[in-house]
């Protein structure tokens, strides 16, 4: 199939681009991008994407698709619709399946499946270590051949630093990065922030130090082997801080947050919603100060959704015995384009964060608009408002903190691979 | 001022004006229970159901005398926290019970937040009996009443308020209440029982319990909370009664008609001395009476007046 976008605003942070282009879509990749690309021939599709904004498909480091094991939480089918209604191209699915993928038969399965149903890319993260039980390494280098392109024991550190270590070391023979889970797990036996709130809701709470102390840790491991290390879902000012410090000696570090540490506080926690139940937990007006400023200054790197999905019976409980996490691939992108309007970020550094960035990092070939490159691409405009409505969800997660909150910025339309896999109703 | 809540969930949620609309209401409640037939009809064909996942014969007599001596007909029901490994959730419990349309449910969970979800399931009135670490409101309401009535006001007095302050509901609603008045908190306890950020409420912390109790008006002393792991926080009973346990020293460096409190049960001899526990400064047993007159007038304003 042949694709001609007309007139919009392309902007691509990793070329410099930013102005009123053409883009000509042939198969499965670009082939020109110019001012007034003219149609010739039949059979070409032409999108007319004037007063919109055309950038190169998001990327996602960190999400669970739920499957195998947990079909009736997400399938890697609806998973991939989530991602593609809002922004993903490509996502990285986590290892904490059942099985966990920490074997080759589960990485091939997965991307097996996501070939014949995901309707974007998909890369599995392989475990660190096997069962994600922190005791003996897992077996990399056949997940390696089979597709992963990253590992990591996410939903827990790796307890042992030892065996933290030798993982990192053994990653080096597929140059593949870690993407460490920063939870002392002795320090974080509550569910929510220690601070105000927790005072006041009663509710049993982990300090700020859980997350600092590992991220510290790792930091202090990844350096000494001279190996790459990503902090993911980093939610304190002290992890900021001490990331931004310890880049300018060590520069194999990367890390990302995600869009509700920088859009809630703690303070949601006291309605008692589980939905405002996640992990790390939602922190303090001062970490997410922080968190915003860690973007800015070029701390953070990259926007992670941890989208995790939940059917409606983990989430329906008491908070203590509620599951972690928010359904966000459908939220995110339009959650973080606020930051471009409180002046955190341009419109370029934001899209740095969801595309090349993590391209960067994963050491993929997407992320970019190109003439050869895949044709991986969105049309979004950051200022149409919509109201968000769980039960239009494409997730079968349900588990969003921000039902019924008005949002401004829509993805309308996602191009995977030179394929229209969305569309908005209203595009 | 009237009551237009249909829950009691907490004290956070009470203006100055609730609070004291309780505590007034609770005085026409206390002469009741003087009387020779301590019932009225007030709540006669209304139902009341105490619901208690942890359990608390203290409170719950309390809230049953309190509903019978208002004629309401009474149903106790004590679910075990192991019911969740059977399957059975909170909300199935509450949609079962909602089908018997009760009037309120009073009830006591070790999560906090379960009254606040069980308020959202049922239309009955909810009264939150004790949720985790979060509040005990009908426990506050009580202490206020006993200090209002053996002090004549609760504006200047200084309160020192000795224990496991983290793991304390009954300290977290005492604390709400109290800073709707002119009071001067202060929290004693070993480091560890004192929560972080706790000084954001108002409450001056001060290790040495001498020097919390001096000049004190009321001394209110806390239970160490086993069953919340309050264990692990000290090195042992012995020491933590050594250095936190109430004794008569302590009680002459208040002020000369200091009240001792206690909301009980008291684990003697470690919070508490005999001594003191049974002294002619403390009001445990008058707050143990005055719970039943405050519990009837939050049924009163809660499900006893027609609309
Ligand atoms: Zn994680």
């Amino acid at each position: 199939m042949k694709i001609l976008i007309k007139n919009g605003r392309v902007i691509d942070p990793r070329h410099g681009t930013d102005e009123k282009l053409d883009i000509y879509i042939n198969g499965n990749i670009i082939e020109r991008i110019d001012k007034h690309i003219r149609e010739k021939g039949s059979n070409i599709r032409v999108i007319d994407a004037s007063r919109h904004i055309v950038s190169p498909g998001l990327i996602d480091v960190h999400t669970h698709l739920r499957e195998p094991g947990y079909e009736y939480k997400e399938t890697i089918k609806t998973g991939t619709m989530a991602a593609a209604k809002g922004g993903f191209t490509t996502i990285v699915c986590m290892a904490n399946t059942d099985p966990v993928n920490d074997n080759k038969s589960v990485t091939e399965f997965i991307v097996k499946q996501s070939k014949l149903e995901g309707v974007c890319r998909v890369f599995p993260c392989g475990a660190i270590t096997k069962g994600l039980k922190g005791e003996e390494l897992s077996e990399m280098g056949e997940m390696y051949e089979a597709g992963i392109v990253a590992i990591s024991d996410d939903g827990k550190s790796v307890k042992n630093a030892e065996l933290l270590r030798k993982a990192l070391e053994y990653a080096r023979l597929f140059a593949i990065p870690a993407i460490s889970h920063c939870e002392d797990e002795d320090l974080s036996k509550g569910y929510v922030h220690e601070g105000h709130a927790s005072l006041l809701s009663g509710l049993e709470a982990n300090p700020s130090i859980a997350e600092e102390i590992i991220v510290r840790r790792d930091i202090a491991i990844a350096e000494y082997v001279g190996s790459p290390i990503h902090l993911t879902h980093i939610s304190t000012r002290g992890s900021v801080e001490a990331i931004n410090k310890a880049k300018k000696q060590y520069r194999k570090i990367t890390c990302d947050t995600c869009p509700h540490y920088f859009t809630l506080t703690d303070e949601a926690t006291l309605t008692f919603d589980t939905n405002t139940k996640v992990n790390p937990p939602l922190r303090s007006k001062e970490d997410v100060a922080a968190i915003k400023e860690g973007l800015r200054n070029n701390t953070i790197d990259i926007i992670a959704t941890d989208h995790a999905p939940h059917d409606f019976t983990s989430k329906d409980v008491e908070f203590n015995i509620a599951t972690y996490g928010i359904s966000g691939l459908e939220t995110a992108f339009a959650l973080s384009l606020s930051l471009v309007r409180e002046g955190v970020l341009t419109l370029n550094e934001l899209l740095k964060r969801f595309t090349v960035n993590p391209a960067k990092f994963l050491n993929l070939p997407y992320g970019e608009l190109a003439p050869g490159k895949a044709a991986d691409l969105i049309i979004f405009n950051p200022d149409r408002e919509w109201v968000v409505d769980k039960d239009k969800f494409l997730s079968k997660g349900k588990n969003t903190p921000f039902h019924g909150w008005k949002l401004k910025g829509k993805n309308l339309l996602t191009i995977v691979d030179g394929n229209i896999v969305y569309r908005d109703n209203t595009f | 001022m009237n009551w237009d809540k249909k829950d009691l969930l907490g004290i956070k949620e009470l203006s100055k004006e609730e609070i004291l609309l309780i505590l007034n209401t609770t005085d026409s409640f206390k002469d009741i229970s003087k009387r020779e037939i301590k019932k009225v009809p007030t709540l006669r064909g209304k139902t009341v159901i105490t619901l208690f996942y942890e359990p608390s014969t203290r409170t719950r007599t309390s809230f049953e005398i309190a509903a019978k001596r208002l004629s309401a007909d009474t149903i106790n029901i004590s679910a075990s926290t192991s019911s969740y490994v059977k399957g059975e959730t909170l909300k199935d419990t509450a949609k079962n019970l909602e089908s018997m349309k009760p009037d309120a449910i009073i009830i006591r969970h070790s999560m906090p937040g379960a009254p606040h979800m069980l308020s959202k399931i049922v239309d009955s009135s909810i009264i939150n009996g004790g949720d985790g670490a979060h509040e005990h409101p009908t426990q506050a309401l009580l202490d206020l009443y006993t200090m209002r009535e053996k002090k004549g006001k609760i504006d200047g007095l200084k309160i020192a308020i000795i224990g496991d302050i983290a793991h304390s509901r009954v300290a977290r609603s005492n604390i709400f209440a109290l800073r709707h008045f002119k009071t001067e908190i202060i929290c004693s306890g070993p480091p560890t029982m004192i929560p972080p950020y706790l000084d954001s409420l108002g409450v001056r912390v001060e290790y040495d319990m001498n020097r919390a109790v001096t000049n004190a008006d009321v001394i209110m002393m806390l239970r160490i909370q086993k069953e919340r792991g309050g264990i692990s926080y000290i090195p042992s009973i012995k020491e933590y009664s050594t250095i936190y346990g109430l004794k008569k020293e302590h009680v002459k460096k208040a002020k000369k008609d200091v009240i001792i409190m206690h909301p009980g049960p008291m684990n003697r001899g470690v919070e508490i001395t005999d001594e003191v526990a049974d002294g002619p400064y403390s009001v445990i047993l008058d707050q143990v009476e005055n719970g039943v007159a405050v519990r009837m007038a939050i049924l009163y304003l809660l499900i006893g007046r027609e609309a």
